[in-house]
């Protein structure tokens, strides 16, 4: 299976007199099943425009979105049911994504009866218990009735990801999924996601500014600046050998412990 | 760095207590102790939840004036006690004393203000020494801006986010304050444009010799930062000390978590750590032990 943008363009119509914007520009990306492909650049590169064409959210301008040779474009209504559940997407803001006024036993139930997972009540509750639990919220009947104000950040994060495994995906476009997360809860959900690849072969497509994650988790990465991708390489290169100058200044300006000790002199 | 005579600030046993609903409560600060000291800079680290943020809102005077808002404990700027002080009093404290830079700058400026004139709004009468414009020039620049002038006709929706933190640092700069109160600047930002106005917060604050307060949950940007550093969990300072010595040689078993999770993240052949809940709940209950 692959997830394939060839020459993927995005182009914003401006209002009346202002001038139109190439947020994505001619983007080439694969991502398999148990794949970790991460895409990194700063607010503006484009990256969650990227996301959002992948995910069929929004329709290319140009070029084409593909899932195994077969372009989104042109899916009907079931091959795009289908495309649904293969290509899942976690967001950024676990506040923002959860209705706040359903428990989490109806959030993830809803997309169980939608998709049509579990019929019945009984059955719908099992799924979304059996999801919970695969994502370490355990025990999953106490979370069942919950609602998002009464979980942590983590929690919530970790709600979204059971939203989008419940209905068995293979690939997942996570756009700043860890982002706004605690040190420790961000390596608990980084932690999950990795397990999660390993039990059931899901593959990531990361998108994030945040580079000791990416070296941390990501095989694969591209580099956006300004709409264009404009380098890509497994981690180790990019790492170890970035080529385009842009790449270089990403990599020194992530703050570690270890080079941050003290007042600067 | 002096160590002698009274600290700028000195915070004694802060105890905050904040509504939750029309008859719960929640305390959000249990036990905090610091101080700083003129010219010095301090960093608060913590989760979120831990209560840096209601401790940072609580010095600079800008919890909710509230009955149900509880402050206890001490607060006091060269020796004068604030807790229970009349609004006249913080007015003072918080027109020349304290300057406070926020985590969103989009919420703390004025969508239908000009940033010149919002700039020109925090320099307090009395201090403006080089004409109404030339004034505001100056802080915009100090505060790492460009082409200023032109930028101080246009709006905030105009700007990045960087340049909107930028304009927040020079408000929070034009009264000259003594103390400097950042909660989380950078959070928002990328981390190219992060290392930029960290920069020019470093620069900004050693040019006027302003004492800081810098809260974040990273510790990455804290300790770049600071001198020395404060750890707060669950309402409580947990660990305090020289920055570095914090860092390299950690005594609480919290501070130790943190940092190994930390370290878990950005350092190669180390395997993911996240702090398990069960820990996190015996700290809890050895803090509140130690507190009552």
């Amino acid at each position: 299976m692959l997830l394939e943008a060839s020459n993927a363009s995005k182009t914003f119509r401006a209002r009346r007199g202002g001038t139109s914007v190439d947020a994505v520009v001619n983007a080439n990306l694969q991502a398999r099943p148990g794949d970790f492909v991460a895409i990194v650049g700063e607010s503006g590169s484009g990256k969650s425009t990227l996301a959002r064409m992948l995910l069929g959210l929004i329709p290319a301008t140009s070029g084409s979105v593909a899932l195994d040779g077969t372009d989104l474009a042109s899916m009907s209504k079931t091959q795009r049911i289908r495309y649904r559940r293969t290509v899942q997407a976690v967001l950024q803001d676990p506040a923002g994504s959860l209705n706040p006024r359903k428990t989490v036993g109806r959030i993830v139930g809803e997309v169980v009866r939608l998709h049509n997972i579990a019929r019945g009540r009984d059955a719908v509750v099992d799924t979304v218990a059996e999801t919970l639990e695969l994502v370490g919220m355990v025990p999953a009947a106490s979370f069942l009735g919950r609602f998002p104000h009464e979980l942590s950040g983590g929690q919530r994060q970790r709600v979204l990801i059971a939203r989008a495994i419940v209905l068995g995906p293979r690939i997942i476009v996570a756009d700043e999924a860890v982002s706004a997360l605690d040190a420790s809860v961000k390596a608990g959900v980084l932690q999950l996601m990795d397990d999660l690849r390993r039990r059931l072969g899901v593959g990531y497509v990361f998108i994030t500014h945040d580079l000791p994650v990416v070296k941390k988790v990501a095989e694969y990465v591209y580099v956006m600046k300004s709409g264009e991708i404009v380098e890509e390489g497994t981690k180790d290169q990019i790492f170890t050998a970035p080529e385009h100058p842009y790449t270089t200044t990403l990599l020194s300006a992530a703050p570690t412990l270890a080079a941050s000790y003290g007042p600067p002199e | 760095m002096t160590t002698t005579g009274t600290p700028l600030l000195q915070v004694e046993n802060l105890r905050v207590h904040l509504p939750t609903g029309s008859r719960t409560e929640v305390e959000a600060v249990s036990s905090v102790s610091l101080a700083v000291r003129r010219g010095e800079r301090v960093g608060i680290v913590g989760e979120s939840g831990s209560g840096k943020t209601v401790t940072g809102r609580a010095i600079a005077g800008l919890l909710p004036t509230s009955p149900r808002v509880r402050v206890q404990g001490s607060i006091r700027f060269d020796g004068r006690e604030m807790v229970g002080a009349p609004p006249k009093a913080w007015d003072q404290v918080r027109s020349r004393t304290v300057g406070m830079v926020f985590q969103d700058p989009l919420t703390y400026l004025n969508p239908v203000m000009k940033i010149g004139r919002q700039v020109h709004e925090a320099i307090p009468p009395g201090r403006q020494r080089s004409g109404e414009n030339g004034d505001v020039l100056h802080f915009l620049s100090l505060a790492g801006l460009e082409n200023v002038r032109e930028l101080a006709q246009r709006f905030p929706h105009e700007l990045s986010g960087g340049m909107r933190q930028r304009v927040l640092i020079a408000i929070a700069i034009a009264k000259m304050p003594d103390l400097l109160v950042a909660d989380e600047p950078t959070t928002a930002l990328d981390a190219t444009v992060q290392q930029r106005v960290l920069t020019t917060l470093d620069e900004t604050v050693a040019e006027l010799d302003t004492s800081l307060i810098l809260i974040s949950h990273d510790i990455a940007v804290v300790a770049g930062m600071t001198d020395r550093i404060y750890v707060m969990y669950a309402g409580h300072v947990v660990e305090s000390g020289r920055t570095r010595e914090v860092l390299e040689k950690p005594e609480h078993p919290y501070t130790q978590a943190l940092l190994r999770s930390v370290r878990s993240l950005t350092e190669d052949g180390v395997e993911l750590y996240s702090i398990p809940e069960s820990l996190r709940a015996s700290w809890a209950r050895k803090e509140e032990a130690r507190a009552s």
